[in-house]
């Protein structure tokens, strides 16, 4: 038998940071009590009527420009009919044959489509067990209802759950970075659902696919499918069938669970929204939400690559836009240092201390000013403190803030100047360690370090390494 | 014209429960209408847009702006079954 | 009293203005009359003008309205005829019933109609049919059978109603008033609880054209709440015209058919003479399509009911049945006893016609079917200023006698289908009387006009002359003219 390939395509809703609901007044909320947040619009009373979000077509647009989407030049709504207590209206306002967003790229997955919708409300189970299966009803909350999603449907382009989460990281970054959602996943403002299949290697046809719904961690969403490919894997080698349904996976236990439902398979009946008219995107919307992109984790990881920084803190930078404005102020109160040095601290020495001190944020949020960083790093590059000092000095000054001159001063951290009293030390502990020298001698130069030590602890980490080992050298 | 079955199947979508007597009186007067209606059927309509609403408007949208919403005792004044403040309803056996 | 009771609600209006009549007293006079209902055609009536807030004046300076049922009044009892919204009293006030409040108009009642205006006779509403002013045995048309009953027999002035496919004309020429279906868009849909969004559109029903050039010049306008809506440019003046100059009035060939009343049709005919003496000109124009008018309106109508419908489940308002059982178990037992047999059959078509496999033959072609009408009539404006048609294709209707052969109730909205689809406005007054079928009291018979969207000054100009130059003034239970 052949090996089998995986294939994974991921369907993400994206809850949308607009003040209001997606065609209601209703103010947004996480965590509130319920009920709080309805009107009859989003309760569906009768003889109410959707008007849409403004800023929700703006952040769809945003999402599509970002994802690289063809944009259509005239879509339309759906409704979605279904009965369900989380579905007021029994329709579900959604986009069905022109999406507003075609076709797109994200890394190396094509991006199949994005479209608006509105999210359902939110169901407690009650009962004896708490799951849906035996219990005796549910408390429904529209606090959610309405809320605007857009929908990004990818290509099956994903061949294992470790890329399908990675892929998804990258999606999460891009569209936190556009600050349309708060993209978090266990809030549910960002939901993955993933598409799972197995084929034979290099076959060009598609299996059946089973939906994993709702993993609300990156780490989930790998396990899940790493488990469901596990269990299809299996099951075609053993000559059985993959049967089509949606499946809940269970972190605690690792299970999978079919959520398939006894009755037909499903009929939402689509058919265009009466009630509302067409969306048509005009020359201006789509200037301003292009303008409105700011810059992406991709082109940042280039720009950064272009500069000097290397590809690996390039793309911790790209991640974290916050630390990297920062950088990039850092970059331009440095001078003329270069951005590859300046990257490694920011991201290396600067990012440990503030670790060790446990100051929440990153160094965008810091005491330590951009100036004042770019001040040490030069004192550094002067040789007027030593790269063990300036970890020192940079401890404090995320506790303190201020410009590195006092610090260096209060705490006599200078770089030892006079090369006599230094040339006096190095003396010193050669005669301090008559064994290390000998193996020096023989050839040993490891050995070096032990009388390195001795002359950085009776300096206290002011002695220049560079000075302190030529001292030595000179004189073995 | 359309037959017992499909009655049943479309009544099912539609969460309607349909006696006995009213599925034969479906049947028949489903299918009387749908005679009627399936002139269009045989209509050659190849090429012609098909109309939704006839208001010729785009982009009717709503400024992002918060309006009031309900106290909770009226949006839930009307609920056949209020509990916690929510909205109960019987629990779906398996969806 | 009954003198205040026979003057027009303009008539009314200006002599309130003008400060020669009383608005408490004039409000007063109508709030018992409207309490003397004895066609069942008040659902809810406002009796002492205190008891809801939410439609309270400030200042009644114009005459006071009767409400079809379909329009959501906060506080207020709101039903569409439905006893799945019995009891129901929704969170908000429609923005139709909120203009006629800032304008001064004291609510009385809300009107009977066929349940959530499914129908063409008034006998689909939960609380009983309502009967005809002109013959207690017969129908008033519907589905605003309440709103036309109300005005044609004393117990309100003016009335608001809605029309999806001739709502408002049908019943209004079934009891002999002028019921006036605005343009698509002219009058905001907020709060008027959908049957089929696509078509349903609120308009006047009134004693005269007057009226419902006043009505309409309150009820339209552009409504932020309904995106769909785009009012009337530059608003609606009262009407003035005296003749019919230069005025083409198309007949369609395809409805000259003889298979409706000859009584009807020689009302018809001497109406069009009357356009004639008048100074208009009456031509030929062609509507191919609007032959399956009919056949679109019954798919689109009866699938956008099928998913407007789908919210009355028993969860957040309205009748709950079934409890004790599974959610499947409760929406089926909420919906089946709460929607009556012309509901849960039109729900049934239309949920079939949107069903997987069945969608283009039915709503995909009736939507092209739809494009073709609409295409028709901008042909035919073209040529000729209006169209005309009798409203109806015969005189109201014995109670009973439709109500087994659905299909032949739905064929009686053949005159005023067309128009609704196209989304062009159109108007029924009153040509004058004919006897049915089978004999027996003397029946009115509406005349239809249709103009272009958004020409409805145009088409009350005309309707306008044409009222005056007919003369009608019979009254229900009253000599003949
Ligand atoms: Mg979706
Ligand atoms: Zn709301």
């Amino acid at each position: 038998m052949p090996e089998l390939e995986a294939v994974i395509g991921l369907e993400i809703h994206v809850q949308l940071a607009t003040k209001t609901k997606m065609f209601c007044g209703c103010e947004l909320s996480f965590g509130d009590e319920p009920n709080v947040h309805t009107c009859p619009i989003c309760l569906a009373h009768p003889g109410v009527l959707p008007v849409p979000n403004e800023q929700a077509i703006r952040y769809a647009l945003q999402i599509g420009l970002a994802l690289g989407c063809e944009i259509a030049p005239r879509s339309i709504f759906h409704r979605k009919n279904y009965f369900y207590p989380d579905s007021p209206k029994a329709y579900q306002i959604s986009q069905y044959d022109i999406p507003i967003c075609g076709a797109g790229r994200l890394g190396d997955v094509r991006i199949h489509r994005a479209h608006l919708e509105e999210d359902a409300a939110k169901m407690v189970h009650v009962g004896s067990s708490g799951r849906i299966h035996g219990s005796g009803a549910s408390l429904v909350d529209f606090n959610r209802g309405g809320t605007p999603l857009v929908e990004i449907v990818t290509e099956p382009d994903l061949r294992g759950a470790p890329e399908a989460a990675e892929w998804a990281r990258l999606l999460r970054e891009t569209v936190r970075q556009l600050g349309v959602s708060d993209v978090n996943m266990e809030e549910g403002s960002l939901r993955v659902d993933a598409n799972v299949s197995v084929r034979p290697a290099g076959s060009e046809e598609l299996g059946t696919k089973t939906e994993l719904k709702n993993m609300n961690s990156f780490r989930f969403l790998q396990r899940g499918v790493e488990a469901e490919l596990a269990r299809q894997r299996e099951l075609v080698e053993a000559g059985g069938t993959v049967e089509q349904e949606t499946l809940h996976f269970d972190p605690a236990s690792g299970s999978l669970t079919s959520l398939r439902s006894k009755e037909e398979a499903h009929d939402y009946r689509y058919f265009p929204e009466p009630d509302l008219v067409s969306l048509a995107p005009t020359e201006e919307m789509l200037r301003e939400a292009r303008e409105s992109l700011p810059e992406l984790p991709a082109a940042r990881i280039e720009r950064y690559k272009a500069i000097g920084v290397p590809a690996d803190v390039a793309l911790t930078l790209a991640t974290d836009p916050r630390t990297a404005g920062y950088f990039e102020n850092v970059v331009e109160a440095a001078g003329g240092i270069e951005p590859r040095v300046l990257a490694n601290w920011v991201t290396g020495e600067l990012a440990a201390a503030l670790r060790q001190a446990e100051v929440d944020g990153g160094a965008a949020d810091s005491r330590v000013s951009p100036g004042a960083m770019a001040a040490l790093v030069r004192m550094v590059g002067e040789k007027k403190i030593s790269h063990g000092s300036a970890k020192i000095v940079l401890a404090a000054m995320v506790l303190e803030g201020g410009d590195p001159e006092p610090i260096v001063e209060r705490e006599g951290l200078a770089q030892m100047s006079d090369s006599g009293e230094l040339e006096a030390i190095v003396e010193q502990a050669m005669a301090d360690n008559p064994d290390a020298v000998a193996r020096v001698r023989e050839g040993n130069d490891k050995a070096i370090g032990a009388i390195v030590g001795a002359v950085m602890r009776e300096t206290k980490g002011r002695a220049d390494g560079g000075e302190v080992n030529r001292l030595l050298r000179e004189r073995l | 014209m359309i037959e017992r079955d499909q009655v049943l199947h479309v009544a099912r979508l539609a969460r309607l429960r349909l006696s006995e007597e009213e599925v034969e009186t479906m049947v028949g007067e489903l299918s009387g209408i749908l005679e009627h209606v399936d002139r269009i059927g045989s209509l050659d309509l190849e090429g012609v847009e098909p109309t939704s609403h006839v208001v010729a408007l785009e982009n009717v949208l709503r400024a992002d702006e918060p309006r009031p919403s309900l106290p909770r005792d009226v949006a839930l004044a009307s609920a056949p079954e209020p509990q916690d403040g929510a909205f109960r309803a019987p629990s779906p056996q398996a969806e | 009293m009954t003198d205040l009771l026979s003057l027009t609600a303009l008539e009314a209006h200006e002599a309130m203005v003008a400060g020669d009549l009383g608005a408490e007293e004039y409000t007063a006079a109508w709030r018992e009359a409207a309490g003397g209902d004895e066609l069942n055609a008040y659902l809810w009536r406002d009796e002492g003008g205190k008891e809801a807030a939410a439609i309270a004046v400030e200042r009644d300076c114009v005459a006071p309205i009767a409400v079809k049922d379909i329009f959501t009044t906060e506080g207020v009892p709101t039903t569409a005829g439905s006893r799945i919204l019995e009891g129901y009293r929704p969170p908000y006030t429609s923005s139709a019933v909120r203009k006629l409040v800032e304008a001064g108009a004291p609510i009385l009642g809300k009107t009977n109609m066929d349940e959530f205006a499914m129908g063409s006779s008034n006998e689909n509403s939960a609380y009983g049919p309502v009967l005809n002013p002109w013959d207690r045995e017969r129908v008033p048309g519907g589905s605003s059978g309440g709103s036309a009953a109300v005005v044609a027999g004393g117990l309100a002035p003016w009335a608001i109603g809605t029309d999806t496919g001739g709502s408002i004309r049908q019943p209004a020429a079934f009891c002999g008033i002028v019921g006036l279906k605005p343009t698509y868009g002219a009058i905001s849909r907020y709060g008027m609880i959908a049957f089929a969004s696509s078509l349903d559109q609120c308009g006047p029903l009134t004693r005269t054209v007057s009226d419902a050039a006043l009505l309409l010049g309150i009820l339209q306008g552009k409504d932020p709440c309904d995106s769909t809506s785009v009012g009337i440019e530059g608003g609606i003046a009262l009407p003035g015209r005296e003749d019919l100059s230069g005025l083409r009035f198309g007949v369609p060939a395809e409805l000259r058919g003889d298979d409706y009343d000859s009584d009807v049709r020689a009302v018809f005919e001497k109406t069009l003479r009357k356009i004639e003496e008048l100074g208009g000109e009456v031509a030929e124009v062609s509507l191919p399509s609007s032959e399956h008018g009919i056949s679109a309106y019954y798919v689109i109508a009866p699938a956008e009911a099928s998913s407007n419908l789908a919210r009355y489940d028993g969860v957040r308002y309205g009748m709950r049945a079934g409890g004790d059982g599974d959610l499947v178990e409760m929406y089926e037992a909420t919906r089946s006893e709460g929607f009556g047999p012309e509901v849960k059959r039109r729900i049934m078509l239309g949920t079939y016609a949107l069903s997987s496999g069945y969608y283009e033959a039915y709503y995909g072609q009736a939507q092209k079917v739809r494009t073709r009408i609409a295409e028709d009539f901008s042909g035919a404006f073209g040529t000729v200023d209006f169209v005309v048609t009798p409203t109806a294709p015969s005189v109201a209707f014995g109670l009973g006698e439709k109500t087994d052969d659905p299909l032949a109730m739905y064929l009686n909205d053949f005159f005023t289908v067309p128009m609704s689809l196209a989304g062009i406005p159109a108007i029924s007054i009153p040509a004058g009387l004919a006897e049915p079928e089978g004999g027996g009291t003397r029946l009115p018979v509406g005349f239809q006009i249709a103009s272009p969207a958004f020409s409805e000054q145009k088409l009350l100009d005309a309707a306008y002359a044409l009222e005056q130059g007919i003369g009608f003034d019979a009254r229900p239970g009253g000599a003949d003219a």
